[in-house]
């Protein structure tokens, strides 16, 4: 009865709307993909036919796996997925304890200085030394070129931090009171009660910490020396953006691979991702939300 | 026994009145004494890597020495920020992060709102969730590989170029090499990676949007969507809207530089370079650490003030605000 309703009250312009709407976003789509979907052909193509190839690419121009074997064969890359795990696990993991750690302090009621400790962590989020300064403390710190200046600087993101503290917080106070009562700890609380009735947000934090390690370079760049450290990105960045391809072993004869290589590289280097991305979107969404709830 | 002390307070409380506040806080701190064992790491984490750092944000008025360290250091007052005020640097340096920063927000500010507003049209809600995924999309891929693929894409051969050159009769030149360029790649390409993603706040807030609003104005008129949109949607959108582009603004003057440096070449500092990116040049890159110290400083008190300033008028205009 009531689509019936609709159906009559749809005027023209409403169904010119619909349409113009959805060719609208139509064309968005294509725009957000296109770029991926280029990507993908370029590394595919054949690197002569590629080169003298330009525009739009509907389809691999030509086909060759060259690219994917110069890239599989080398080992920086692969060295720099295993830096980039380590940094992402061991990271996540102490970003989740200290995290956990000071939200629970902060979301306690009743706690003398818990004001002061408040006021004190949050002026971190809108006054910073900045980079100079930072830089030189890593060094005075001992931790240049040492995997503990990727990890250390970023054990906390105070954003992440006050996420957690409403999270912590909703929780009903009985539920410590008792515990109280029968003798637990204040770690025991955190551990046992605490933390299983947060585990959806907790396991928000996990990914967004996860993927800024994932995501991130300039500490690596300005911290790092020695090559057997860097993440992927780091390594990315050199052959990507620097064209540094000199651990690609690419023959006098095949200079025109080159171009083929970066776009088999962003996908080697993308896929994982990508895959995951569909699984993970939602969790995303959700965190996006809890930020968004706090301002 | 818990219960037993908690008693206890409670009757001290009644029977000395005075020494009552004072006696309650010295009973709750050693009730949680391993709360404050607990905080501890945290506290020192703050204090390493964020307090020292700004304690040695002296050096800015300093002629740092990294041999001699802080303390034995020579003091110049002001000097590295007059330095900075009166080199030909300043004002391109001001006018390259306010265009950037302001052509992000006047180009790319809208556009989340406007997609959230089309996606929230539409009546498959197939067709809606795929549009979504697919915005989404170039937000999880990592800076390094956007910026990559940006500077493949507007290389002579690239297929934007190429685009430009049937499209508008382009001349070919690699874009990342004319300095007019770059504003434009910068802004398109932000709002290529954060339209999707942007949307999200907004379209949670389209769904709290109370459905007997739309019928009470189908009942007074309003019996088209556009009509709709205009006069529902978005004054129920404002309050998101107004407050995004208050903290926005308080960014201003905050335009980040691991894009920019991704990004240019010495070819087109003239437009691309910013304040961030010129203190990562100047510090970390030519070693002139109070000098850099200095100009960092300077960026980061304008912009602590905007946001001060921001958050109080986020304050007077709605009910939020950051503190």
């Amino acid at each position: 009865m009531a689509k019936v309703k609709n159906k009559i009250r749809e005027s023209t312009s409403d169904r010119i709307f619909n349409v113009v709407n959805i060719v609208l976003l139509s064309l968005l789509v294509i725009a957000c993909f296109y770029p991926f979907w280029h990507v993908i052909c370029a590394s595919f193509s054949k690197p002569s036919l590629f080169m003298s190839h330009s525009g739009i690419l509907l389809k691999p121009v030509g086909f060759s796996l060259a690219a994917y074997r110069k890239v599989f064969e080398n080992a920086s890359i692969w060295n720099g997925y295993l830096n980039t795990i380590y940094y992402v696990v061991v990271g996540t993991a102490l970003n989740i304890a200290m995290t956990v750690i000071g939200a629970y302090f902060l979301s306690r009621k009743n706690i003398p200085g818990k004001k002061i400790v408040m006021v004190f962590i949050m002026f971190t989020m809108y006054f910073s030394g900045g980079m100079i300064p930072a830089f030189l403390n890593i060094q005075s710190l001992g931790l240049y070129n040492t995997r503990g200046a990727l990890i250390f600087p970023s054990a906390i993101n105070t954003f992440n931090l006050i996420v957690m503290r409403t999270a912590l917080m909703s929780i009903d106070d009985s539920m410590e009171e008792s515990a109280r009562l029968d003798g637990a700890n204040h770690i025991t609380i955190l551990v046992r009660i605490m933390l299983p009735l947060t585990k959806a947000t907790v396991a928000v934090l996990i990914l967004y910490y996860g993927v800024s390690h994932w995501n991130s370079w300039f500490p690596a760049m300005i911290y790092l020396d020695d090559k057997s450290k860097e993440p992927l990105q780091l390594v990315l960045r050199q052959i990507l953006i620097i064209n540094d391809m000199s651990d690609m072993n690419i023959g006098e004869d095949q200079e025109l691979i080159s171009e083929t290589i970066k776009h088999a590289t962003i996908l080697v280097s993308t896929v994982p991702i990508l895959c995951l991305y569909p699984f993970l979107q939602k969790y995303f969404t959700k965190g996006m939300m809890i930020g968004a709830l706090k301002g | 026994m818990k219960k037993v002390m908690r008693l206890q307070t409670l009757s001290s409380k009644a029977k000395a009145p005075d020494k009552k506040s004072k006696n309650l806080v010295w009973q709750r701190i050693k009730r949680n004494k391993e709360i404050y064992l607990l905080i501890l790491p945290v506290i020192i984490y703050y204090i390493l890597f964020h307090y020292k750092p700004m304690y040695g944000l002296i050096i800015s008025f300093q002629d740092y020495r990294p041999r001699k360290g802080i303390s034995g250091s020579e003091w110049v007052g002001f000097e590295n920020f007059l330095t900075f005020f009166n080199s030909i640097y300043f004002g391109r340096l001001i006018r390259n992060t306010l265009r950037i920063s302001l052509s992000t927000l006047i180009f790319g500010f809208p556009a989340p709102i406007i997609l959230a507003l089309l996606i929230n049209e539409l009546k498959n809600v197939r067709f809606s969730r795929f549009v979504q995924t697919v915005t989404y999309m170039p937000h999880f891929i990592s800076l390094v590989v956007i910026c990559a693929m940006i500077r493949e894409f507007v290389k002579s051969n690239g297929f934007i170029t190429q685009l430009l050159v049937v499209l508008f009769g382009y001349e070919g030149k690699d874009l990342l090499s004319k300095a007019s360029a770059f504003v434009p790649i910068y802004v398109i390409s932000n709002i290529w990676q954060g339209i999707g993603w942007g949307s999200i706040v907004y379209l949670a807030a389209l769904t709290a949007i109370d459905p007997q609003l739309y019928e009470a104005a189908e009942v007074d008129g309003a019996n088209t969507r556009w009509k709709k949109t205009i006069h529902i949607t978005l004054p129920c959108l404002l309050p998101t809207i107004i407050i995004m582009f208050i903290m926005r603004m308080g960014q201003v003057m905050s335009v980040g530089y691991e894009k920019i440096i991704l990004l240019y070449n010495e070819g087109i500092y003239e437009t691309a370079d910013v304040i961030s990116s010129y203190v990562y040049r100047m510090g970390l890159v030519n070693r002139q650490y109070s000098f850099s110290a200095a100009v960092g400083l300077f960026n980061s008190v304008i912009n602590f003030a905007l946001v001060v300033i921001a958050n109080k008028i986020s304050r007077s205009v709605s009910e939020t605000s950051l503190w």
